[in-house]
């Protein structure tokens, strides 16, 4: 019994110097952290809450600090749960900006008063008006075109015409759609709502549901592999979904068609566009420099980059779509303001849950 | 120094005796006072999504019954019932075949079938989707293959959905089950069988009971993991009550709602854990630490070659076929992710891992001896600091968040201000709220082996030590741990590998710069890059296999 009692006695001691040890490393790393926070003082240093991912981000920070001279540090995650913690930060919040990639975000985000007016000439010159709070909270600073995607061997594009079109019995068992619970679905019907009134939006997604030919998928590429096996004929995506899955692939049988260009009202009010945006936060204490982040994220430059990085459309008209994206062809895009995507969310959740669209 | 007579079979303190006189103050009562706090402090988060329900939300719970109450709640429970039976089954089959019998490859099985235990349950997930779905090699060979013939079929079923929970939560049963029998050893089945019982009479009859407080722990710990799941139920599509918490959060921007929601999935857990408590009952068994005789039975060429086949196709399954998908997608993405930044990401996984486990496994320690002393109240308090595993992480996260914010704002602050100070938070955004949200997370995970060993340790062994005058912290180090290692060791290693898989809390509550593996997974799939996403899963799996292999060789050695 000796021996072992001997050897156990030496695993405790250990075990505590590996916590103490750690402790001391979380400690130096606190320190240097708030180091890091004094200095601010002295030194702008910016750091951005982004629900927009690192990879699409990262190398704009990085361009701008090469050229500013201010470093940019961020945390990513859902917008959700950024906004929680920027409400329960307050005051106190390290957060100079909020980068979400959806407007309804960013509405609610200005709901909740984190975010803080801006007054800047440069954002107003770049930034078209229906993608902008009307108040300046927040800017765009990408569009997302969120289409039809339909299979080029079994569809001509003349099928075709508009969202509320694929509600119509012909297209039974054809339609493969995003589950309702990811945001870019939300806002494509809370505009649905804002252009034909809720009852005739009720309608038209329960055409969908009715049509479609699998149970929804988790994301866009899902709906697009599903048309391409010939579980169903068409889809709604994003762009960009559709970008890089061509890229990887040019000769799939899958076209984009741009739905509800032409006609009356509603019918003609154009392709559903969200957008990805940011807002300077009212904690901040760098609003200057934040400020002169986003004038930068919206200027050529840096749109050009944001275009190429992920097949996104720039807010910034004077910049010239790449070759991929003009060779998608020209669309009218639906010129709500993207903020009432956000304003009439929660009701297009509600609408979807009642017609059972999962 | 005497000891506390009256503590029979607990931990407990010395009285310290001076001149005739009791300090006020023991071991014991600090001990105590510590286990009250933890609970208290665990139970912080519970409070502040209780306040959700201080506004009024009719409206939402009216919609809710309305459209999609009765699914959820059906789904909810299917999940949470088939997995609990799925792992108890699949668990203690593989601990009973790989502790009693000898069969080829036994020897390495014993320790791969745990393995699993470091495969995320959202990437076996994203793997299976992978690999079965439209798009996925199966069936895109199989439609190359046959043609026109060749009719697709939908891989996101509700049995897919339990069959991964099964896969990647099975080893909980399987590590906890593999050392009560282990413990047990085979004199028990020896002595049985010479009584005249048949083998399975012996196994039913004697060894399962036996083994019950082990099999019932690590059974509740994969439901709890289950009710919580996000990542799994999201990849399928498959509606839970967590995808309903959030959906009222995103979809709604209710806060309030989701936190209400929340409260109703703690009391699921809430009756699920009383069920556990009444089965166990009085039902507490008690053995010898000694060393046990382990007799390893001999099967028929027929039935060892059988028993080798189920255990390596449960590996492949769970295990092999994941990582060697993974590992493919890695080659096609290629190496590039792989920079200075990526070994600050796995050193910093590791680091809060192996920081959290040491924390919670001695938080558990302390709340195992304070409940084995304690009456049946405060025993079914004690049993509150558990709850934390049922929540789901990103619920769970923000309750930390906002207690946190609450004391930066209404403590912290005003102090510093007294002191003239510039003010700036403390907590929120610092290591130690995400510690905090892991080890309240992960209590439950720590308890599960660290109690069972504790029940099956005879009471009389601490007492004949006292009696031998050992007490205090020399009774704690000579005898307590010594004789509760492998249930330590098993605590250590599920809360070191759950916390680096740990995702939702992380993203909320991590400071700037502490990045994890688990967070470059995120940024990948959330955009359905799931190739990309392979790189760090497979690196998270490899890193979450160090702890795993440590273990089993000290566990070998013992």
């Amino acid at each position: 019994m000796m021996i072992p009692i001997t050897r156990y006695s030496l695993l405790f001691p250990l075990i505590f110097f590996v916590l103490s040890c750690g402790e001391n490393t979380t400690d130096s790393s606190i320190e240097k952290m708030q180091y890091a926070t004094a200095d601010v003082l002295e030194l702008p240093e910016l750091l951005v809450y982004s629900a927009r991912k690192e990879h699409l981000i990262k190398p704009l920070f990085d361009q701008f600090t090469a050229q500013t001279g201010i470093p940019v540090n961020y945390v990513t995650d859902k917008a959700g749960p950024l906004l929680a913690r920027l409400q329960a930060e307050g005051d106190n919040s390290p957060a100079d900006i909020l980068i979400t990639v959806d407007a309804g975000n960013l509405w609610q985000a200005t709901q909740v008063g984190v975010l803080a007016p801006l007054t800047s000439a440069v954002l107003a010159a770049n930034v078209p008006s229906n993608l902008r709070d009307e108040n300046n909270h927040w800017f765009a600073l990408t569009i997302r075109a969120r289409t039809i995607v339909y299979s080029s061997t079994k569809l001509a594009p003349e099928e075709l015409s508009t969202y509320e079109a694929l509600a119509d019995a012909e297209w039974n068992d054809r339609l493969c759609l995003r589950t309702s619970k990811k945001v870019y679905n939300q806002s494509l019907v809370a505009t649905m709502i804002a252009a034909l009134g809720e009852a005739r939006a009720e309608v038209v997604v329960a055409g969908w549901v009715a049509n479609l030919a699998l149970d929804p998928f988790s994301n866009d590429t899902k709906v697009m592999e599903a048309i391409l096996a010939d579980q169903c004929d068409a889809g709604i995506v994003n762009t960009y979904y559709y970008g890089r899955l061509m890229k990887s692939k040019p000769e799939l049988p899958l076209a984009l068609f741009w739905p509800n260009q032409q006609g009356d009202g509603a019918n003609g009010r154009g392709v559903h566009i969200n957008v990805s945006g940011a807002g300077v936060t009212r904690a901040s204490k760098h609003k200057q420099e934040a400020q002169q982040l986003i004038e930068w994220l919206s200027s050529a430059e840096a749109q050009i980059m944001l275009m190429d990085l992920n097949q996104e459309y720039p807010v910034n008209s004077l910049v010239p779509l790449n070759a991929e994206l003009a060779s998608w062809g020209e669309f009218i895009a639906d010129n709500i303001n993207v903020g009432e995507a956000g304003l009439l969310q929660a009701q297009a959740v509600k609408l979807m849950d009642r017609v059972g669209y999962r | 120094m005497k000891s506390s007579a009256s503590q029979s079979g607990s931990f407990s303190g010395s009285t310290v005796v001076t001149a005739g006189r009791r300090w006020p103050i023991t071991i014991q009562s600090l001990a105590k006072f510590a286990a009250i706090v933890t609970v208290l402090m665990a139970m912080v988060p519970f409070a502040v999504i209780l306040l959700g329900w201080s506004s009024d939300q009719t409206e939402v719970w009216q919609h809710l019954i309305a459209t999609q109450l009765s699914t959820l709640l059906r789904n909810t429970l299917v999940l949470g019932i088939a997995v609990g039976i799925g792992v108890t089954l699949l668990g203690v089959s593989l601990a009973w075949l790989t502790v009693m019998y000898e069969f080829p490859g036994r020897r390495w099985l014993d320790w791969a079938l745990m393995l699993p235990m470091a495969m995320p349950a959202y990437v076996l997930a994203f793997v299976v989707l992978g690999l079965f779905d439209f798009a996925g090699p199966l069936q895109q060979g199989l439609q190359a293959l046959l043609g026109d013939r060749y009719s697709y079929f939908d891989v996101r079923h509700e049995a897919t959905v339990i069959l991964v929970l099964i896969l990647v939560f099975y080893p909980y049963v399987y590590m906890l089950a593999r050392s009560a029998f282990l413990s047990q050893g085979s004199d028990v089945m020896e002595v049985a069988r010479v009584l005249g019982a048949t083998r399975r009479e012996a196994f039913f009859k004697i060894a399962l009971p036996m083994a019950k407080p082990a099999v019932v722990a690590g059974a509740s710990l994969a439901v709890m993991e289950t009710l919580a799941d996000f990542g799994t139920v999201a990849i399928f599509n498959y509606d839970t009550f967590t995808t309903a918490i959030y959906k009222a959060w995103f979809g709604l921007f209710n806060l309030q709602a989701a936190a209400q929601l929340a409260s109703l999935l703690l009391l699921f857990v809430g009756v699920a854990l009383l069920a556990e408590k009444q089965s166990r009952g009085g039902s507490r068994f008690t053995q010898s630490a000694r060393k046990q005789h382990q007799f390893r039975q001999a099967l028929s060429p027929v039935a060892a070659i059988a028993a080798t086949a189920f255990c390596l196709s449960i590996l492949s399954i769970a295990f092999i076929v994941p990582v060697l998908q993974l590992l493919h997608w890695v080659l096609l993405e290629g190496f590039d992710a792989v920079d200075q930044r990526y070994l600050g990401l796995l050193s910093r996984t590791l680091m809060l891992g192996a920081i959290a486990a040491c924390i919670t496994v001695a938080l558990a320690l302390l709340l195992a001896f304070s409940r084995r002393s304690a009456g049946a109240k405060m025993r079914s308090f004690y049993d509150m600091g558990s709850l934390g595993y049922a929540l789901p992480g990103s619920v769970l996260a923000v309750g930390v968040m906002l207690s946190f914010a609450a004391l930066d704002q209404q403590l912290i602050a005003p102090v510093m201000e007294w002191l003239g100070m510039p003010s700036r938070q403390m907590l929120v955004g610092s290591v130690y709220a995400l510690l905090t949200a892991y080890w309240v997370r992960f209590l439950a995970v720590a308890n599960g082996p660290i109690d069972s060993s504790l029940q099956q340790l005879r009471t009389s062994i601490p007492e004949a030590a006292r009696g031998l005058g050992v007490s205090g912290w020399s009774l704690m180090w000579v005898i307590y741990l010594p004789m509760l290692r492998p249930g330590l060791l098993t605590a250590v290693v599920l809360v070191f590998v759950d916390v680096m898989k740990e995702m939702p809390a992380t993203l909320l509550l991590r400071p700037y710069g502490w990045d994890t593996l688990a967070v470059r997974i995120y940024e990948m799939t959330s955009e359905g890059e799931w190739q990309r996403a392979a790189l760090p899963a497979l690196s998270l799996i490899v890193v979450g296999l160090l702890p795993v292999i440590l273990a089993v060789r000290a566990s070998a050695r013992h």
